[in-house]
């Protein structure tokens, strides 16, 4: 159970965390650029960070007590190769659910 | 095109932006499912929504807090998320940076991949359009489309409870977030930073606090920035 304090303080911090990411150039640093190295490291947090925090629930997920699981283990693989191809999140998400069903039916 | 209103901009950017509620409706709803399984309420899911409007940091953060890691880790981990939104930022200052300070909160509150992308490509496409014009165009986007995020989390935490185990929803964050990451891997330097990430992240597992995470992220930010410059220059040589 996720403690109420902890929730709020979630929430509100990320609000006001997200607001100030948005804000930080529009609001305050006005029409100055960034130096290059900044932007060239700003470019693949999505890609350096979503990775990290998916790997080990595909890998180990809590569902099967942390046992590799073969069904889990092809929906990734599928919403994968998917999202890659069609560059469309809804159809690699679908497919995703699709081979995940199907691999609990079968397995 | 002179004859461009703000009006007519407005409702150019309402249309635009409507196919993305295709998009941004499943994945609100899936917020709201997710959420209440996790335990919170629907003004709890609600809120959560209103306040951050940023998905994958709502995931993000919801997940970590299941795992009972420290919230400090949570809120650092689900801010990393969302750095790409000072990457908006930056890049929309030259086009909307003049107005009132008033016009550029909300524009900043309103700043999700789906409006920065519409009106990036927009703005650098029509030079000639005025500030008003580009607000416009810029909330026209978000007409639908954050009513709709809002509206969509609602429906998901009502259905949430309904929803039996069989249907193995515990695996629906990881799918969302795999449906995010594969349009992202543009360049092989996306593509290196995504494998480096996941890599580092399976590596460091073992380290106290999810930090293993966070050295994951910044390891592949680099890993992407380096990447990045070796093939510009071996492309200008």
């Amino acid at each position: 159970m996720i403690d109420r304090v902890d929730l709020w303080i979630v929430i509100i911090g990320l609000g006001l965390g997200s607001f100030g990411l948005r804000f930080v150039f529009t609001g305050i640093i006005g029409d100055r650029t960034l130096p290059e190295w900044v932007l060239r490291h700003l470019r693949y947090t999505a890609v350096a960070v979503l990775p990290a925090l998916v790997a080990p629930l595909v890998v180990w997920p809590s569902a099967t007590n942390g046992d590799l699981d073969p069904a889990r283990l092809l929906a990734a693989a599928a919403a994968l190769i998917v999202g890659y191809v069609s560059r469309n999140i809804l159809a690699s998400i679908l497919s995703g659910a699709a081979v995940l069903y199907l691999g609990l039916y079968l397995f | 095109m002179a004859t461009t209103t703000k009006k007519s901009v407005y409702f150019q950017g309402m249309r635009d932006g409507a196919p993305f509620l295709l998009v941004v409706g499943p994945f609100a709803l899936l917020f709201g499912v997710v959420a209440t399984e996790a335990g919170l309420n629907v003004y709890e899911t609600l809120a959560f929504s209103i306040v951050v409007i940023a998905g994958a940091a709502q995931f993000t953060a919801l997940q970590l807090l299941t795992e009972n890691v420290p919230t400090v880790i949570v809120l650092a981990s689900a801010l990393a998320v969302n750095l790409r939104m000072a990457m908006y930022s930056a890049s929309l200052t030259p086009y909307i940076g003049a107005a009132p300070i008033g016009w550029r909160a909300l524009a900043a509150y309103f700043t999700i991949d789906q409006s920065y992308a519409l009106s990036i490509v927009k703005f650098e496409n029509e030079p000639y359009l005025t500030l008003a014009q580009r607000y416009a165009y810029f909330f026209g986007i978000v007409t639908l489309m954050i009513p709709g995020w809002y509206a969509m989390t609602v429906v998901g935490a009502l259905v949430g409870k309904s929803i039996p185990p069989e249907y193995a929803l515990d695996f629906a964050v990881p799918i969302t977030f795999i449906a995010m990451i594969a349009p992202a891997l543009r360049s092989v330097a996306h593509v290196a930073a995504a494998m480096v990430s996941v890599m580092l992240a399976l590596c460091f597992t073992w380290v106290p606090y999810n930090l293993g995470l966070l050295i994951a992220a910044f390891g592949a930010m680099m890993i992407g920035a380096r990447v990045e410059l070796i093939m510009t220059r071996k492309a200008a040589l």
